[in-house]
């Protein structure tokens, strides 16, 4: 069998993003979280949400570093594997890029660097500050690739001429119709995700009556932005479904195995779809409601596939199962927070042990989501990159082998298999510790570094 | 009407080219001196000594790889697929040295699996970052807007070469950076080793400047046609006096010196480069001019670029100064 450069490629692809994701899924919800134990320390002065911030801290400082080497890699990957893709959108698309590097990564490490190790170094309002500003960068980050994103799903303010993209208004390009509606459920997801990995951990502490009185914090305060979160979740999701289905009706019918366009359509729950023979088997469905949630009205007119050529389909069962594993994880955690909501109300948060137990466990559950949601996203979008207009067969570099791929893979596979589950691990063991002991180690670290009476380059240029 | 912003482009591009040689230079440098380093305290105090920055420093690679898809994306599109594998070598040694920084200090079991991340990651992207050097002054086969060759055209004696060359110009701006930021013995060291790296450098740059014509015609024509060789002339003896000032520095009690000459070296090897192929940007294919991207877009770049730079300076150089000092045994990780 000839190794096809292409397959291969996007299985690269696929493989480095879905590791990167994870890490800024985290990094932007800690972030913002840590900002704001900062802030509370800074403003009621009360110890407690210090030593919350530091034991925080030090775990995104590991998430942060993965996060990077991990991001790194990926503008590469646009010249490497996607050259074409490179060559032909760049007009339009390279300076959303440029201003993420602009805006976010080089305020993320200048702020930092000041965050982990200049506790002591710099005044307490510059410290608090410092953790705002790395905060700030990741959703900049998340504002301009999502923008990126979103306009290789949803394409706009452009022209083509001799088959490459040129801008033509950037506010169209910037704010094209998919962008807000992504942005808005992305983000909502990873602060989601975030907020349960800290009700995992402040479960856990719980259970092990270790650092009780700071995992009770945690605990309740995530427990209320969940309450608000996931119930916004779900009508940001529907109101990108709706989006989906007016700028990309081909995508929304494979996610939902619709073959035929028909009005009054059924939802389909579960269903084995068949690509050859263009039609589902073990289908499970609700009559109407399909109709109903896509369009808010029953007599909605849903688009099916056979709509399209073959050559301009999206693969169905994917999608259809990745949509369907997300929006499950959604139903989850909705009934997760309902507990929550009636155990606070009978004061039995902190202390019903099946319900710290289940808590404990939903860690990976917003991740999972995330994966899910993107593939749906990203497979739905197939053949093309740039929705409609580029195919995804003509971005790859032509000059590629599948010898050449079959061996960058295998170096992403290899390392990325050593590095995330170590620092997996890594993050783990910090968390086992519990907090007291994070801070204990970290006061003496940050004793002051400059008492030092050598000049230097920056006091005395010499 | 558009004004031409190449220019502009090219000289931005150049400037973060160049700061992420230096910085992230000096930092790879000192990862590389840092497998010299014999026990765990000295270690600590290497490692600490960049600790808070690298990341910053990195950053530059991001931005100047950005800026180059920005600017000149047909160059993008066709250097990436040319340098395939150095890239993959580079990327992937990155993440080793650049994990290493939080997992060492987490992971005592295995510190000396992740020492020796840190020291082989930061001489293995070095050297994948100077094959691509070599590899692009030498340039690619191309074919319309694509690159046409193998994957494995750029690895050639040259490029081998100007692989281990920078090895050694890294770890003389690493040596600079240490003998800055350490005391005693460490200091000495850095020294030492800096003395090495120096001679190594000054040999390389008399083969890559001997051995660069002699391989380009076009390249040769540039520097020793009439009368540019008059005007040329400057860039040789300027090297001269900078390499003496560097040597003095590495020899005398000079603390900020070695990295200042370093700097000039990089500086003054830079702009030969620069001269060699101005204003190719895919030398023999594509100027400058026409790998450029498309007015609009530089412009809608630009406006941001001059508004966010020198505040991009101003905090990266407050936290560097945040920073400053001698390192000392206590202070980062721990
Ligand atoms: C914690 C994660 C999470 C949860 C619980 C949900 N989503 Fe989601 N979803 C995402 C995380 C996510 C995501 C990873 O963030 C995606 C991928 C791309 C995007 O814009 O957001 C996404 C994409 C995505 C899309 C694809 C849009 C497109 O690309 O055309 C739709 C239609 C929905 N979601 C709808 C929902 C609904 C109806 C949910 C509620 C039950 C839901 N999502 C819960
Ligand atoms: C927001 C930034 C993103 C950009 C600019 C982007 C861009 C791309 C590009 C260029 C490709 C390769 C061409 C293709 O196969 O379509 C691709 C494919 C893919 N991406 Fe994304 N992507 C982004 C986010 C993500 C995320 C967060 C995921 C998470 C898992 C993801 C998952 C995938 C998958 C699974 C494919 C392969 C699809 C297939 O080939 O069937 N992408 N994307
Ligand atoms: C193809 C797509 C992508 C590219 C080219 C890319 C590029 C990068 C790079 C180069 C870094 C490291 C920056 C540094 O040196 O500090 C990074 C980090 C980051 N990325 Fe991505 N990325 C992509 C996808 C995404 C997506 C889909 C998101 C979120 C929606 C995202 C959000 C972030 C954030 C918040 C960070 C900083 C936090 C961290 O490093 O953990 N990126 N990315």
């Amino acid at each position: 069998m000839q190794l096809d450069p292409l397959i291969l490629s996007r299985f690269q692809f696929a493989w480095v993003i879905a590791f990167h994701i994870l890490m800024p899924a985290f990094t932007v919800g800690l972030g913002s979280y840590i900002a704001l134990l900062e802030g509370m320390h800074f403003v009621t002065k009360r110890e407690i949400y210090f030593r919350i911030s530091a034991f925080w801290t030090k775990i995104f400082a590991v998430a942060f570093g993965m996060g990077v080497v991990s991001g790194i890699v990926m503008p590469f990957q646009f010249g490497t594997n996607w050259s074409r893709y490179a060559d032909t959108t760049a007009n339009v698309l390279s300076p959303l890029f440029a201003y993420e590097g602009l805006t976010a990564f080089f305020l993320e490490a200048a702020f930092l660097g000041v965050l982990l190790f200049g506790r002591q170094l710099v005044p307490r309002w510059a410290h608090f500050v410092s953790a705002l500003m790395v905060a700030l960068g990741t959703l900049f980050s998340s504002f301009w690739i999502l923008a990126a994103n979103s306009w290789m799903q949803t394409p706009a303010g452009y022209h083509i001429i001799d088959g490459r993209f040129f801008p033509v208004d950037w506010m169209h390009i910037i704010f094209n119709p998919s962008f807000p509606y992504r942005l808005a459920h992305t983000v909502t997801a990873f602060y989601i995700s975030t907020a349960l990995v800290v009700i995992s951990v402040a479960a856990y502490l719980i259970r092990k009556n270790k650092s009780s009185e700071e995992a009770r914090i945690m605990l309740s305060m995530t427990f209320w932005l969940l309450t608000l979160l996931v119930p916004l979740q779900v009508v940001l999701g529907d109101m990108h479904g709706l989006n989906t289905l007016q700028y990309q009706p081909a995508k929304l019918a494979a996610i939902e195995a619709h073959w035929e366009s028909e009005s009054r359509a059924p939802l389909i729950l579960f269903a084995l779809p068949d690509s050859k023979r263009e039609a589902n088997r073990a289908v499970i469905e609700i009559p109407l409601l399909g109709s109903l949630i896509l369009t808010h009205d029953v007599n909605g007119e849903v688009p099916g596939l056979k709509h399209w050529p073959r050559d301009q389909r999206a693969p169905v069962a994917i999608p259809f199962f990745s949509f369907r594993l997300m929006v499950g994880i959604g139903f989850i955690m909705m009934l997760l927070i309902t507990i929550s909501v009636w155990l606070r109300s009978r004061r039995r948060l902190y202390n019903t042990p099946w319900f710290l137990r289940i808590s404990q466990l939903s860690a990976p559950l917003g991740f999972i989501g995330i994966l899910a949601g993107w593939t749906t996203t990203e497979v739905g979008r197939q053949p093309w990159t740039v929705y409609g207009l580029l195919r995804t067969a003509d971005s790859v570099t032509p000059s590629l082998t599948g010898m050449n791929v079959i061996f960058s893979l295998a170096g992403y596979m290899t390392v990325y298999l050593l590095i995330f589950p170590v620092g997996l691990f890594l993050m783990a063991r910090m968390i086992r510790n519990g907090v007291a002991q994070s801070v204990d180690t970290i006061a003496p670290v940050e004793g002051g570094q400059h008492r030092s009476p050598i000049s230097t380059l920056g006091e005395e240029p010499s | 009407m558009m004004i031409d912003f190449v220019p502009l482009w090219t000289l931005l591009l150049a400037a973060a080219v160049f700061f992420y040689v230096l910085l992230d230079g000096f930092d790879l440098g000192v990862g590389i001196l840092y497998g010299l380093a014999p026990e765990r305290n000295a270690r600590d105090l290497i490692m600490n000594s960049i600790a808070p920055v690298w990341d910053g420093n990195e950053t530059w690679l991001v931005f100047g790889g950005l800026g180059l898809l920005a600017a000149f994306p047909l160059a993008f599109a066709i250097i990436l697929p040319a340098v395939y594998f150095p890239i993959l070598i580079m990327l992937l040694a990155l993440a080793f040295r650049g994990v290493a920084f939080e997992f060492r200090n987490r992971n005592k079991e295995h510190a000396s699996f992740w020492d020796h991340a840190f020291c082989f990651g930061s001489l293995i992207a070095t050297f994948a970052q100077g094959i691509i050097l070599g590899a692009y002054i030498q340039g690619f086969k191309v074919d319309g807007r694509h690159f046409e060759g193998s994957a494995f055209d750029c690895f050639t004696w040259f490029s081998l070469f100007t692989g281990i060359a920078l090895i050694f110009g890294y770890s003389l701006l690493g040596a600079g950076w240490l003998i800055l930021k350490t005391e005693g013995d460490l200091q000495d060291a850095a020294r030492r080793h800096g003395r090495w790296c120096f001679i190594a450098v000054i040999v390389a740059i008399c083969i890559v400047s001997l051995w660069t014509p002699l391989n380009d015609l076009d390249i040769a024509q540039r520097w020793f046609s009439w009368p540019n060789v008059i005007y040329l002339s400057p860039i040789p003896l300027v090297t001269i006096a900078i390499a003496f000032f560097e040597w003095r520095a590495l020899n005398n009690l000079s603390e900020t010196g070695p990295f200042i000459g370093a700097i000039g070296l990089f500086l003054i090897s830079y702009c030969g480069i620069i001269i060699s192929l101005f204003p190719m940007i895919i030398p023999h294919h594509f100027t400058l001019w026409q790998a450029a991207s498309a007015p609009e877009t530089q412009t809608f770049l630009l406006v941001g670029t001059m508004f966010l730079l020198p505040v991009i300076f101003m905090y990266s150089g407050w936290s560097y100064w945040v920073f400053r000092g001698k390192v000392r045994a206590d202070v980062g990780y721990h």
